[in-house]
């Protein structure tokens, strides 16, 4: 085991960046049109890198899977971004953003990494603002903030509950100036299946053209992976259908390590699963927590007469509800953060208390809020003694003003009315803090092969605020890459285009043709999603919400059968020469299997709870998370060895000089 | 009438059984042809691609080649799903996407006919799924400002902006660029998708700087793409899973017109 260089430059925090900035080295604009880069994936990331890197003078090749950058799955993401603007004078800070982040993470994030996260925010919106993405505004014309969890400031931005697809538009269109001008060539339809390394260096991927099946050789002097998280080896997640690990996996294997897979995002309020047809799950937006009281029944006769058909929810009176966030944590309340909400609701569906046909589902209750603003409303009306009906009447046009969307969807997809009767929810996962490990500059352990947005691991620590996501994927590719990936570059300069021609990209390219030829070969039992649902249920049961030893090393037994039931077992239809939905698929499970092993090893390595990561094992009295900071205050880092269950372990410590290691409280 | 029987009792729509008619084509060069599909056991709670996953796993199994439809999210929101569903764009459901639909909007025994979206300027790739690149280049063509990425620019509220032309012009950017206006409209046009784009920037100050370049490589690109011209029925304002305005239409043509008398 070796101790990873997070290369945090010296001096005092708010420092550093700047301090990084002029010491590094630049690229003459002359050299950059010199210099090729691939970016792999063209969300908040991947997009927002491209179009700066095109900026600066560097030629950019750009792949995504989709059809068209601007389809990638930051498009879904609903609440907004942060920023440090204290617009609102509420005292906001770079400082207090930095706190919030690593206290929410549980404090197993990089403090150098996180303050400069903060340090850029408020450019972000600066940035987003000039190129014309429309940001939610005041009647007096400036910017307006939302609140969320975890924090006592408004610094979050927004867009309605489209945020992420405003921003993205807005990466997009810088995209597409760039296309326009020729410095980007973009590849849609195309999926990195390897990595390529020259001299141990990274200089080019091979891709499958997914219309054609072609396979296709790109290279170029530094390769970025922006290609998300990997969340979908849950199977079911709020993730998009094609979401994969296939392009941060391959580069795992070529030498990347994987640092901390186990943290995972399960995210409290999402509609529950309505049967085994399901092939995704639809977050209701974190907003929603403002006004929704969550409760399940207080007696088990209630729950049988609900899931029968022979009581609703509104049948039952105040006090034979059991509003337990707001019984076990009487100071937030509703409000407590993503892990902890989530849970909660777990632990009383475990003792028999979910309220739908599975069992998995607990209520979130607007009627309070309906009355409470419908006599707010009355009153500005002034109608001292407004009746019932006014009062829900009124009250529920301001719940329709402020998640209206949101109200909208849950009944397409329900078919039940949210302003009648409570939504049902239930915690699903969401995103992933785990990924590729990389430095201060964003660099994996392979040089020249770069990781920014979700798939790198750097900023969340072991849970991550709602709102930062977005915050994270613009600052890695507007303002951090293209100035830490130039002092790489300064070294290529006279290096010439990188020949595609070499024994390593043909070594890579029958890695890769040899790989497809064995899917297409297997002997066919079962289909692809067979077996991505297997590999779910075991994540979702052994890897989820709660682990334990025991489950977690039978895990790592399940996922080793599973993998070699794939490979000998599964079943590809078409050929490998056309466009073909089911080898696309089957080449991310298989890289899922491996990953799903990965996964189990670190969670069980892991003998503490931290923030989404909770060991049944370690836990305090009442139940809550139980850190173990002598032990475990590092980063894991992965190697690859040939085996997942025998990846070598690599920590980077993690130092706390400008914030106290504290225990987090929400009672 | 079937569903709302259901509905008034408030009870599940379980086990349909549908004939389904879906257009195959192996490729871009190929011939197409609509094929028949029984299925069974569908549930009202079903989404429509979630009935089309049911079909695809039977044809796997069965070993034949599953249909292809793209599709990514399954929320509403990236603008992959592309089916004219019994002639209509994403169906018969109002305000949604295909993913977004649910099986409960149709009756036990109903024949449902699925292609993908028509144009020339979409050709089709595979069975459901059809090339949309030519949206990607209208946008090229101008659909941006041109402001570089690298954060030198002025304070967010030192030009603060009109909050109606603000929503307004959020309402136009909501687009999800899924074609389904082109697909309604008879003569295959691109106005609708076009003129939100030019919208959004049109009613910000930070996008008038360029507007008059920006409306005529915008059109000049979609009338290359060979997108018909504006029917001005309304049919792509009313198919559109997102509401995009026919206002965006009208403003349109204002810009357009006073970029060519300015020109």
């Amino acid at each position: 085991m070796s101790v990873l260089d997070s290369k945090i430059p010296e001096g005092p925090l708010a420092d550093k960046w700047t301090k990084h900035k002029n010491d590094i080295n630049l690229v003459n604009p002359a050299n950059k049109r010199n210099i090729d880069i691939i970016m792999v994936g063209t969300g908040l990331a991947g997009g927002s890198a491209a179009a700066t890197l095109a900026e600066l003078g560097y030629n950019v090749k750009t792949f995504c899977y989709q059809d068209s950058p601007r389809r990638a799955h930051s498009i879904a993401a609903q609440g907004g971004i942060n920023a440090a603007k204290n617009y609102q004078g509420d005292g906001d800070s770079n400082y207090r953003l930095f706190y919030d982040t690593v206290k929410g993470g549980d404090y197993r994030s990089r403090e150098g990494n996180v303050y400069r996260l903060a340090e850029v925010s408020g450019n972000i919106i600066d940035q987003c603002v000039a190129q014309g993405v429309p940001f939610a505004r005041e009647y007096g014309g400036l910017l307006d903030n939302r609140s969320f969890g975890g924090v006592l400031v408004s610094r979050t931005f927004y867009a309605k509950g489209q945020t992420g697809q405003q921003l993205l538009l807005g990466a997009y269109s810088a995209m597409n100036r760039q296309i326009n001008r020729g410095k980007i060539q973009s590849f849609n339809r195309h999926e990195m299946m390897d990595l390529v390394l020259v001299d141990g260096k990274a200089r080019g991927i091979i891709a499958r053209d997914m219309v054609t099946g072609e396979i296709e050789r790109h290279s170029a002097h530094a390769v970025v992976l922006a290609s998300g998280g990997y969340g979908n080896v849950f199977f079911l997640s709020t993730n998009a259908m094609g979401s994969n690990v296939m392009a941060a996996w391959r580069a795992h294997r070529r030498g990347a390590y994987f640092a901390n897979p186990c943290y995972t995002q399960i995210h409290p309020t999402c509609i529950p699963v309505s049967g085994d047809h399901q092939s995704k799950l639809t977050l209701m937006s974190e907003s929603l927590r403002n006004d929704g009281r969550i409760w399940v029944p207080k007696n088990k006769e209630d729950v049988l007469a609900i899931r029968e058909g022979k009581k609703k929810p509104t049948d039952l009176s105040e006090d034979e509800r059991d509003y337990y966030l707001e019984r076990r944590y009487p100071a937030f309340g509703n409000l407590v953060p993503r892990d902890v909400a989530s849970r909660a609701a777990k632990e009383r569906c475990d003792a028999g208390f979910g309220v739908n046909k599975t069992g998995e589902a607990v209520y979130l209750d607007f009627k309070s809020a309906i009355e409470r603003y419908g006599k707010e409303a009355a009153f500005k009306h002034g109608h001292k003694n407004p009746s019932d009906e006014e009062v829900t009447k009124l009250g529920k046009e301001i719940i329709e003003s402020k998640y209206g969307n949101l109200f909208q969807m849950y009944q397409k997809i329900v078919d039940q009315n949210p302003y009648e009767t409570p939504m049902m929810i239930y915690p699903a996962v969401h995103y992933t803090m785990g990924g590729l490990w990389v430095d201060y500059n964003l660099q994996t352990t392979i040089p020249g092969c770069y990781a920014t947005g979700e798939a790198n691991f750097s900023d969340h620590g072991a849970n991550r605020l709602g709102a930062s996501a977005l915050m994270q994927g613009l600052a890695d590719g507007y303002f951090v890459l293209p100035y830490t990936i130039g002092d790489y570059l300064s070294k290529d300069i006279r290096t010439g285009k990188i020949p595609t021609d070499s024994t390593e990209f043909d070594a890579a390219e029958k890695d890769v043709k040899d790989r497809i030829d064995r899917l297409m070969k297997a002997s066919g039992k079962h289909s692809v999603d067979h077996y991505h649902k297997l590999l779910g249920k075991i994540m979702w049961n052994k890897c989820g919400m709660a682990r334990n030893a025991t489950d977690l090393q039978s895990a790592l037994d399940e996922i080793k059968a599973l993998r070699e039931d794939f490979w000998a077992n599964v079943k590809v239809t078409g050929k490998e020469d056309t466009k073909n939905a089911e080898l696309e698929k089957a080449g991310r499970v298989a890289d899922f299997l491996e990953l799903g092993e990965l996964f189990a090893k670190d969670a069980l390595h892991r003998n503490e709870s931290c923030g989404g990561h909770f060991r049944e094992e370690y836990q305090t009295e009442e139940g809550e998370a139980l850190r173990d900071d002598e032990h475990f205050k590092y980063v894991a880092a992965w190697e690859y060895t040939g085996n997942p269950r025998d990846a070598k372990l690599h920590k980077e410590d993690l130092t706390f000089n400008n914030i106290e290691l504290k225990t987090r409280s929400y009672k | 009438m079937g569903n709302l029987i259901f509905k008034f009792f408030n009870l599940q729509i379980r086990d349909m059984k549908l004939t389904l008619k879906i257009w195959r084509q192996d490729n871009a060069t190929t011939k197409g042809k609509m094929v028949d599909y029984p299925i069974d056991g569908i549930e009202g709670d079903m989404s429509f691609l979630e009935m089309l996953d049911v079909l695809n796993e039977e044809l796997v199994v069965k070993g034949e080649e599953p249909v292809e439809f793209d599709h990514d999210c399954r929320e509403g929101i990236c603008g992959s799903c592309s089916l004219q569903i019994n002639g209509e764009p994403h169906g018969p459901d109002r305000l949604v996407t295909t993913c977004q639909l649910h099986m409960r909007s149709f009756n036990d025994g109903d024949t449902i006919t699925i292609e993908p979206f028509r144009a020339n300027a979409f050709p089709v790739v595979k069975d459901l799924i059809i090339d949309r690149s030519s949206f990607d280049r209208i946008q090229q063509a101008g659909g941006y400002v041109s402001v570089n990425t690298s954060g030198n620019t002025i304070d967010a509220n030192a030009t603060p902006v009109n909050k109606e032309d603000a929503d307004d012009s959020f309402n136009a950017a909501t687009c999800i660029g899924c074609g389904a206006c082109v697909a309604a409209c008879k003569n295959a046009s691109a106005m609708l998708f076009t003129s939100a784009k030019v919208s959004q920037y049109a009613l910000l100050p930070q996008g008038k700087i360029e507007a008059t370049e920006r409306v005529q490589a915008m059109v000049r690109q979609m009338d290359e793409e060979g997108f018909g011209n504006c029917s001005n029925t309304g049919a792509c304002e009313l198919e559109c899973p997102k509401g995009i305005s026919l206002e965006n239409i009208a403003r349109m043509n204002r810009e357009y017109m006073s970029a060519t008398t300015e020109g």
